[in-house]
């Protein structure tokens, strides 16, 4: 112990060195578990996040076997998932597990923690110009409370109640009341101690990214001259500040009604099951929908800025030209940032909100389609007389344009109240948010991935499997999510696991096996994308010039194996913005390049 | 596992090293034919790509809707008026996000697919163009504006207050399944209290039956018979409404979130423990005139729950009878009051604390009051 304590006060003495000779010697454990390097953390997040995409993936490939084949069995289940799948057939305790798990788990620690953990880590300090984050100790602390986290919802799939089962928004009473549902006793408690460990690290890492990007900019890195990745990730710590306090204060209430006898969210029930009516009079189910949304709408937000962040970044680098309306981007996504904190109510439209109430929300939320629309026609301009190099990032990153495209018109339909009273919690709803927030996300995501992999490990990933996983994922998700808009307007709930016995949703039968069998082939894919990524972290193809794409960011001009300190020497100081490609015939002017004085103005 | 299983994964594990076989060697190759020739090469491909995607992601659009537009609601007239509204509002957005979804998406491939990569050709240095970029932000502003505009008009004329005439009918959701109240011939919904229920008894909403005392955390209650729930029909075989007749749901729960879905007439609303909701609408079609609209003889209005409410949800069916008001008629002249005068439990003690009808009564505010002097469906016959 006294030995790690020790090197953690080396690594320490270099972050202030301001030469950045770092040397010395660091134990594995202090390099590459409690290590305090942003890089190295944000590779703990990816990977982790990794790991958890694959368990979340697997699930609901599992349910989705259920949907697409409701009467047939499956022996081999029963051989892995044992009481959960009797008789070879998912039970509905498993099927209501394995769709909140998936939520849970794709939501917060994948698409949050993993998306935003990895990218705001590895890119702040390396695209600003610092040496590391404002506080490396706590960015350590950040990792360690998520990696906490995901071990006690990883737990919860194991204990005899199974893991908590009333959807990942967890809406009381059923998460507050273990006889209304088996998956609300020790699981629930265990997923509310998770989700505040989550909480926590996302707030250390919050704090971390915002102080680093407000204060360790490197010598003329303005606020105006910064990437968008660095906006993004930017607006997405404020998101997230503000927002999951509210959300671990409305667990925290959840709790004390769970175990303290409070009535906050509880009031006349009566449990069937015990023949018992309850003692608490007098709460209110909608209050935690409010304090929930409260988050859960800018938890969207939160997935998403990030991802649109690097895609506009990938997409001006690979185009070769300037991203298109710097100002008008930077400006949408604190529209963006702004507006999310006042539309949650758009998810309550059928709570039996006041009307008025309901109303304002709905222009909130129309409004918040301008700034997405602005950033949609300037990507599009972006790539218009490009000269475009279909790097796998960058395909990544065009594929996420049309993704996002196709899910936030449909969000056009459901934050209207009058459309949504009809399509609320249909499969009109699974489609849009998939589209929009999953496989958009996730594209954002894999851009990321392949385009800084090279910055990540020196090394690039296979482009033949990259070109696969791309195509494959790119039709798969259109080929999932288009039709499930059909079932949607045919009014079939979701979570749902069974539609056969209702005469008014059983007529998509073979619609849902063809789902299914295609999620099956997308998930397989998603395989190989892993054992690409860690096949080229040690046998890919080496780089060999420190700035591989031709980019203009400082993260291309730091060494191809940045050590603890990202630079050797002085860091290096800014002139211009990021966005220098194809002016005055020159392919690209690093920031770091001083303003001539013939160069003409932009 | 079985043979068949373990087969399944050694071809998937096959198909894997082939795939990163040729992979790998592709990447061999292009070492061998030089950096560039193969970028040159593999950005050619991936471009033309770009423009199949979308001639096939068109036609795939194309055929998907010819496939599934028969199976979803649109084909068939909403139900209720309010469901004909809806319906106008669905198509005035799908018109404008249609439009909007073919442009951007064509204009995205066709760029990327235009102007993929080639020497000869610079990129044009292209930074910003304020006009423009007014123009894409007022342009959907103002058609953001339109579809609010629409859409807040038909909210409005849906959540409004229910017409006078309204036929009233309470219905609570239970884990899992529907319980129906309809007023007697009083027209008036007794009170009632959740400590109350008994399902043994028969008292499925915890009717006021009887005079009781009972221990609360709120102190010691004294409840009240209340006589006008004396005649209050509970059933929770199916909700019978009448063609053309509005009626206005009192909208309860027992335990958790419930939500009744009401897909035919594209209305649904939360059934929320402790908040009573309320949805009003006009049924237009009877259950047998719609098996003739939709061709379906088997088709019945299903009450679908909306809400996640425990392991049993995907079955938490209810049902809807929609008749002509002469059936109506008949039908309710068939039901008999739910109240069995109770035997088992001993009277109230006349010597306890004065009952506080506020904290008792868990029924719809707006229900009780209003009921009184409406014209009714009871009265009329």
């Amino acid at each position: 112990m006294s030995h790690g304590h020790a090197e953690v006060l080396t690594t320490h003495e270099v972050h202030h060195d301001e030469h950045g000779a770092h040397h010395h010697h660091q134990s594995f454990v202090s390099k590459y578990i409690f290590s305090q390097d942003h890089k190295i953390i944000a590779k703990q997040f990816l990977i982790t996040g990794m790991i958890w995409a694959i368990i979340g993936g697997l699930m609901s490939v599992l349910f989705r076997l259920q949907l697409g084949y409701p009467d047939q069995s499956f022996p081999w289940l029963e051989d892995i998932l044992g009481n959960w799948a009797r008789g070879g057939k998912i039970t509905p305790e498993n099927y209501y597990a394995l769709v909140t798990m998936h939520g849970t788990i794709l939501v917060f620690f994948v698409l949050t923690g993993g998306l935003s953990g990895t990218f705001a880590n590895f890119l702040i300090p390396l695209q600003v110009g610092a040496r590391d984050m404002a506080s490396p100790m706590m960015n350590m602390l950040s990792y360690w409370f998520f990696f906490g986290g995901s071990i006690v919802m990883l737990s919860s799939l194991f204990i005899q109640t199974g893991p908590f089962s009333g959807g990942w928004t967890a809406y009381p009473p059923l998460s507050a009341l273990g006889d209304a549902s088996p998956g609300s006793k020790t699981g629930m408690d265990l997923w509310i101690t998770s989700m505040a460990l989550f909480v926590v690290s996302s707030l250390l890492g919050g704090l971390n990214y915002i102080s680093t990007v407000l204060n360790l900019r490197t010598k003329g890195m303005s606020m105006t001259r910064l990437p968008l990745t660095i906006w993004a990730l930017f607006f997405t710590a404020v998101l997230g500040v503000l927002s999951f306090p509210v959300l671990l204060s409305g667990f925290i209430l959840l709790l004390f009604d769970r175990h303290g006898g409070t009535s906050f969210y509880l009031s006349d029930i009566y449990i069937a099951a015990t023949n018992q009516a309850l003692p608490n009079e007098g709460g209110s189910a909608i209050l935690y929908q409010h304090l929930f949304w409260f988050l859960g709408h800018p938890e969207v937000y939160i997935i998403l800025l990030p991802a649109m962040g690097m895609a506009s970044e990938i997409l001006s680098v690979n185009s070769r030209k300037p991203i298109f309306g710097y100002m008008a981007m930077v400006g949408s996504m604190f529209a963006i940032t702004i507006l999310a904190f006042l539309v949650w109510a758009h998810h309550m439209f059928v709570t039996g909100l006041n009307p008025f109430l309901g109303s304002v929300f709905v222009l909130l939320t129309l409004l918040i389609a301008v700034p997405s629309a602005i950033k949609v026609f300037n990507w599009l301009t972006t790539i218009w007389k490009a000269n475009i190099k279909f790097t796998p990032g960058m395909l990544f990153a065009l594929g996420f344009v049309s993704l996002f495209i196709s899910g936030g018109l449909t969000g056009i339909f459901l934050g209207n109240s009058t459309l949504d009273i009809h399509l609320h919690d249909t499969y009109f709803v699974i489609a849009h948010f998939h589209i929009v927030m999953g496989v958009s996300a996730f594209f954002g995501m894999f851009a990321g991935i392949y385009h800084w992999f090279p910055k990540m490990y020196g090394r690039y990933m296979n482009n033949t499997l990259a070109y696969i996983h791309f195509w494959v994922t790119l039709i798969g998700a259109y080929l999932i999510f288009w039709p499930m808009h059909y079932e949607g307007l045919a009014g079939m709930p979701r979570r749902y696991l069974d539609y056969s016995n209702w005469s008014s949703f059983n007529q998509f039968g073979d619609l849902n096996k063809f789902i299914s069998t295609v999620a099956m082939i997308v998930f397989a894919i998603q395989l190989l994308f892993v054992f690409n990524f860690f096949y080229s972290i040690w046998k890919g193809r080496k780089v060999t010039t420190q700035n591989p794409w031709g980019a203009t960011t400082l993260e291309w001009t730091a060494p191809i194996h940045p050590g603890h300190g990202n630079w050797e020497g002085e860091i290096p100081e800014v002139h211009r913005w990021a966005y220098d490609y194809n002016k005055d015939d020159r392919d690209f002017i690093p920031q770091t390049e001083p303003i001539s004085a013939n160069e003409s103005k932009h | 596992m079985t043979t068949t299983g373990l087969f399944l994964l050694a071809i998937l594990a096959l198909g894997f090293l082939i795939t990163f076989q040729i992979a790998k060697a592709s990447e061999y190759v292009s070492v061998l034919k030089g950096e560039k020739k193969s970028f040159e090469q593999n950005n050619r491909i991936n471009g033309f790509l770009m423009v199949v995607f979308l001639v096939l992601g068109i036609i795939g659009v194309y055929w998907c809707n010819k496939a599934l537009y028969p199976k979803t609601l649109m084909p068939y007239p909403s139900a209720s008026e309010h469901g004909e509204n809806i319906d106008t509002m669905l198509k005035i957005t799908l018109l404008i996000t249609g439009i909007v979804f073919f442009i951007t998406q064509i204009l995205l491939f066709w760029f990327a697919y235009k102007y993929q990569y080639s020497d000869k050709r610079k990129a044009f240095y292209y930074p910003h163009n304020n006009k423009l970029e007014v123009l894409w932000t007022t342009v959907p502003a103002i058609a953001l504006c339109t579809l609010v505009g629409f859409g807040l008009y038909y909210w409005f004329k849906i959540t409004g207050e229910a017409p006078q005439d309204a036929m009233q009918v309470e219905i609570t959701g239970r884990q899992f399944g529907w319980i129906y109240r309809y007023p007697g011939k009083d027209n008036t919904f007794g009170k009632k209290y959740f400590r109350m229920i008994d399902e043994a008894n028969g008292n499925m909403l915890g009717m006021l039956w009887k005079d009781s005392t009972m221990q609360t955390p709120n102190g010691i209650q004294n409840l009240k018979a209340d006589p006008t729930g004396f005649d209050d029909v509970i059933t929770t075989t199916a909700m019978v409404l009448v063609k053309d007749q509005p009626v206005k749901l009192i909208i309860n729960s027992r335990d958790v979130i419930h939500d009744v879905g009401l897909p035919h007439f594209r209305l649904k609303m939360d059934a929320v423990p402790g908040t009573p909701t309320t949805l009003w609408f006009t049924p237009k079609y009877t259950t047998e005139e719609m098996k003739k609209i939709t061709n379906n003889p088997n088709f019945e209005y299903e009450i679908a729950c909306d809400q996640m409410c425990g392991n049993g949800h995907y079955s938490m069916k209810g049902l809807i009878k929609v008749v002509k008001r002469d059936e109506f008629i008949l039908w309710r002249a068939k039901q008999e009051p739910s109240y069995k005068p109770a035997t088992d439990v001993a009277p109230a003690s006349p010597a306890s604390p004065a009952p506080n009808p506020g904290a008792v009564d868990t029924t719809a505010h707006d229900a009780t009051g209003a009921l009184v002097p409406q014209a009714t469906i009871a009265s009329k016959k």
